[in-house]
């Protein structure tokens, strides 16, 4: 029995043996069976920068409902708000980087159709950092006299019990049942790497949610990971539920260094959203199949015509 | 000698720059065309040590035209997080353009109107309250107007001096409010109780104008002087480094 034992052990050290991780391979349409409607879910990314939006567009197919989104808001808010899905909105800005104003998020907004929770940009880290960390709150100076603790009449503040006695917002944790983000690579079991310039907040989603789902551009092998550079693997299993993979998943968004915005189909979107009929159009050829039917719609696009 | 005329754009340029006089090493963050060209101005003259990005995740040296990538020498690794973190070290001093801007300094980026149901729909607070809270900001505003300068804005993003006092010293510990350029003036809170002080105007722009384009009375000392002119060099560096393309026009035009 020793032998057998050291045996594996000696083999498990050198990584060619021992059982398997967990495969956590799914589709878009396993993560979306698995939420529910009235849920808190986070999306990563960064206004129009690497969006889940293969994700996002699983959602806008489903029945889902009341969701609270949280999101340093791009296309992914503006698309759900079309759709109805949005029941309140936990953000610090929606935009889309090279055109400003989101322009479905501005109708909701005006219609008073979706309940907002309108934060500083750092109180929100703060917010998904100390749900990562089981801390009911974080103190910081960040909202300290504007106007954001009067829109959210809930937020409290506590003063330091040192002899400094500072008094500070405490941003109450924000616990998310799901977090849908998108990164270049990933493996099989959720290790997940950014090979851009920023991460933005996707590892704090995937810790303060309950179950975190990870698109990627393209799985490999857990081997291939490292090879980019230690800093650029962020994302561990131990965060990751599931594991998507999504070739120009995070379309029309930037997914940096494979693909860069698509800024002729960004501007075709945001023409579109200013008028119903062609709104309708835009949903007819692009958002009434599957991801598939998404992809062959953006590859048989004109050059140039964005539409 | 014509050449040698300063635009109103350029004007804007160089009052904008004069914002870091004196900062030293800390990171400069402007947000709109003319103000990012007063930046790299700045450091490529009188503020040497100042840190710019561009426009992304990276900390670069150099000087480059607005509207190209930065081909100088990284520096450093500025993702978002790091941004927060400078900004709460203090060690940061914005531009932003609001929306619009009372006489206190308050400024709002997020909505127009109730926030509950707005007339129309900004960008959110982003970044504003936690900036002004915690390190120095300035304005900029291509157009002076009263909607603009109004007696009380909205939704407050960026934090001014009253509010920040109505807290209590703690947070006002380190709001800074610097100066608010537009294209006709250059302003401060200079006033009385830290209100807006108008100090100095551009070239062929009355102080009568300026106070027509305020929405609230504005605090002056004796006769406001007018904002200094580009020097040769500084107009050289402008037109044949930093906006060759004239991107400065689109934004204050002629």
């Amino acid at each position: 029995m020793g032998t057998v034992a050291s045996r594996r052990c000696a083999s498990t050290s050198r990584g060619t043996a021992g059982p398997a991780v967990a495969d956590k391979r799914m589709s878009e349409d396993d993560v979306v069976a698995r939420l529910r409607s009235g849920m808190t879910i986070g999306i990563g990314g960064w206004g129009s920068r690497r969006k889940p939006m293969s994700l996002v567009r699983a959602i806008l197919r489903s029945d889902l409902r009341d969701l609270t989104v949280v999101s340093y808001g791009g296309p992914d808010v503006g698309l759900l708000c079309a759709a109805g899905k949005i029941r309140r909105l936990v953000y610090a800005f929606v935009s889309l980087d090279s055109i400003p104003l989101e322009p479905h998020f501005q109708t909701a907004r005006q219609l008073g159709a979706i309940e907002v929770t309108e934060y500083d940009e750092g109180m929100l880290q703060w917010a998904l950092y100390a749900a990562s960390c089981r801390l009911p709150f974080l103190p910081t100076r960040a909202g300290l006299g504007s106007d954001v603790l009067t829109v959210n009449p809930g937020l409290r503040t506590v003063r330091s019990p040192y002899p400094d006695g500072t008094e500070l917002v405490a941003v109450p944790a924000l616990p998310l049942d799901a977090a849908l983000v998108h990164l270049n690579r990933a493996d099989a079991a959720g290790n997940a790497e950014f090979l851009g310039d920023d991460l933005y907040f996707d590892d704090l989603f995937c810790t303060a949610a309950e179950r975190a789902y990870v698109s990627c551009e393209r799985i490999v092998p857990t081997s291939e990971l490292a090879a980019a550079g230690l800093p650029r693997l962020r994302v561990h299993r131990w965060m990751v539920t599931g594991v998507i993979e999504a070739p120009n998943g995070a379309h029309f968004t930037s997914c940096a260094p494979d693909y860069g915005r698509d800024e002729a189909f960004q501007r075709a979107y945001v023409a579109a959203a200013k008028d119903a009929g062609e709104w309708s159009r835009f949903v007819a050829t692009y958002l009434s199949g599957d991801e598939s039917a998404y992809q062959a719609a953006v590859a048989a696009r004109l050059p140039e015509a964005g539409l | 000698m014509t050449a040698c005329i300063p635009s109103r754009a350029e004007v804007c340029v160089v009052a904008c720059a004069e914002a870091w006089r004196g900062d030293g090493e800390i990171a400069a963050s402007p947000m709109a065309p003319i103000p990012t060209a007063g930046a790299r101005l700045a450091r490529a003259t009188f503020e040497p040590d100042l840190l710019l990005t561009d426009g992304e995740a990276r900390f670069v040296a150099g000087t480059w035209p607005l509207g190209e990538p930065a081909p100088g020498a990284v520096e450093g690794w500025i993702p978002f997080r790091s941004v927060f973190d400078l900004a709460w070290a203090g060690r940061r001093h914005v531009m932003m353009s609001p929306a619009q801007l009372d006489r206190y300094g308050n400024a709002n980026i997020s909505a127009i109107g109730d926030h509950a149901r707005p007339a129309r729909q900004l960008l959110g607070v982003r970044g504003a309250p936690g900036n002004t809270i915690n390190h120095p900001t300035s304005y900029w505003v291509p157009r002076h107007l009263p909607r603009v300068f109004v007696p009380r804005v909205d939704m407050v993003s960026g934090v001014g001096y009253d509010r920040a006092g109505a807290v209590g010293p703690d947070a006002a510990a380190f709001l800074d409010l610097r100066r608010v350029v537009t294209n006709l003036g250059v302003l401060d809170f200079g006033g009385p109780g830290h209100t807006m002080r108008l100090v100095s105007v551009h070239p062929g722009v009355t102080v009568d104008e300026v106070v027509a384009a305020t929405g609230f009375a504005l605090a002056t000392d004796g006769a406001v002087p007018q904002t200094r002119l580009p020097t040769t060099a500084e107009l050289a560096l402008i037109r044949e480094v930093i906006d060759p393309a004239g991107l400065r026009d689109a934004e204050v035009p002629a």
